[in-house]
């Protein structure tokens, strides 16, 4: 079993920090070999290529890259060393566009988005806008990482806020693998202190969904078989309760990318998603309905393109000048990652498309 | 021609059976497919067992296979080794049986 880093890839000055070298990586070796086809001339086969967006239903905000865990797949590369932080001025910008989308979802994200100094103001700000689902994506370890964090859910509760949060395994070994050791015992302290105020509750309409991606370089099985297998077993062990499991498939960046190679499971890993690949998932896939916003303003078509600073082929590239009717007319920018969203029954950051 | 006689690549052509008698390898697919699916059983558990047969049968290909169909179905290392064990308690005691065979011949020739 390899060590769990404690430092992100920029941190450590890793080449995979930089998102040009991502870039390449994917579209080199087999790639450009030809050994597989690129996922462009995948979506082509089915008149999908160029990619475009359908009604915008999702507005993702990143509102910062730090985080308490340096977990072993972070697509973001997140950590206590990363300090790109949301700022107040640009959150004012993000809540004049709360304001007046179409969206029906505005999902928080990080990092831990919790650790933005700003968060309570901001999530105060947007639950006046009347958006109809109002995801934070929180680790849960933060609820127990400090006192001052105590009080997260009932603040969650306050504000009605949706509570999505990942959990890769009901077992300590497994999610401790991943994620770091002590991560199991405070994600189920975390998970316990939400069912104890409502959430996660069969009938209750505070939600809270679970993320599961692999601890390794394989894809996620169904989702509803492994719904089933995480609710049996938390419910027996630990008697908490949640109400939907997202099933999310790896993408070959980042953390991941950097796993994959160093363990020789890349190329082994590229084949496989692409013989999963569905064109039934692709007319689906997130970046059709999703506008991810990164800490600093800029646009792009979902978290794991931000992560890969493919900023939107639009006009429009920025917060400050938000335009949604030009920006559903763009071409959503693809690359070989996006294999990821489209093996078996697909993937997005609401699990499964299919 | 490949050195050995086993290579992990040949997993994947595994399908192409079909290509030399379609009708015998459909059929063979079709009801592959159909044992695995969810019945009185679980997919969960029938994988275990698969894992577990395709050490007894020492088949290299079915235990890289279902070695990862149970990390996909979130199957803890524990629970492989276990059905691991359970294959191999079963092959070792159907070789162990066979003293009963070898104590009777010794019994009758001289008891």
């Amino acid at each position: 079993m390899t060590k769990l880093k404690t430092q992100s890839l920029h941190k450590r000055e890793s080449e995979l920090a930089n998102s040009n070298r991502q870039l390449e990586i994917l579209s080199n070796g087999i790639f450009k070999t030809g050994e597989l086809p690129k996922f462009k001339e995948k979506i082509a086969q089915i008149g999908q290529f160029p990619l475009k967006p359908k009604k915008l239903e999702i507005l993702q905000i990143n509102v910062g890259y730090m985080c308490n865990q340096v977990c072993e797949h972070c697509h973001v590369d997140a950590g206590p060393d990363r300090k790109e932080i949301m700022t107040k001025e640009t959150m004012h910008q993000c809540l004049e566009v709360i304001k007046t989308t179409g969206a029906h979802t505005l999902d928080l994200t990080g990092g831990a988005p919790e650790m933005n100094p700003n968060f309570r103001w901001f999530v105060e700000e947007a639950s006046k806008a009347g958006i109809k689902d109002f995801i934070v994506r929180s680790n849960l370890t933060i609820i127990r990482a400090n006192k001052k964090y105590y009080d997260l859910p009932d603040f969650f509760k306050k504000h009605n806020v949706h509570v999505v949060s990942s959990m890769p395994h009901w077992t300590r070994g497994k999610t401790d693998k991943q994620r770091g050791e002590g991560v199991f015992d405070q994600s189920i302290k975390a998970l316990q202190d939400l069912n104890a105020i409502g959430y996660g509750l069969p009938n209750s309409d505070l939600k809270l969904d679970l993320v599961y991606n692999p601890s390794g370089a394989f894809l996620p099985s169904d989702q509803a078989s492994m719904e089933k297998d995480f609710k049996k077993a938390l419910l027996e062990d630990f008697n908490i309760q949640f109400h939907d499991l997202f099933a999310i498939t790896n993408l070959p960046i980042s953390r991941f990318l950097d796993y994959l190679i160093a363990s020789e499971n890349y190329e082994d890993y590229m084949f496989e998603l692409v013989e999963a690949y569905n064109p039934d998932a692709v007319a689906n896939v997130m970046c059709t309905n999703t506008i991810s916003i990164s800490w600093d303003g800029w646009l792009y078509d979902c978290d794991f393109n931000q992560m890969l600073d493919l900023k939107v082929e639009s006009k429009v590239k920025h917060i400050s000048d938000y335009n949604e009717d030009l920006l559903n007319d763009r071409n959503i920018v693809i690359s070989q990652h996006c294999y990821g969203c489209t093996a078996g029954a697909g993937s997005s950051c609401q699990g499964s498309v299919i | 021609m490949s050195k050995t006689y086993y290579d992990p690549a040949d997993l994947k052509k595994f399908g192409n059976i079909t290509e030399w008698s379609e009708e015998l390898g459909t059929k063979f697919f079709d009801y592959y497919n159909s044992v695995f699916q969810e019945g009185a059983l679980t997919a969960r558990e029938k994988s275990l067992i698969a894992l577990a047969v395709s050490h007894t049968e020492k088949c290299p290909y079915c235990i890289d296979a279902y070695s990862k169909d149970g990390l996909q179905r979130g199957i803890t290392k524990e629970e492989m080794m276990e059905a691991v064990h359970v294959g191999a308690a079963i092959k070792s005691g159907a070789a162990l049986v066979h003293g009963v065979q070898m104590m009777n011949k010794v019994n009758k020739l001289d008891g």
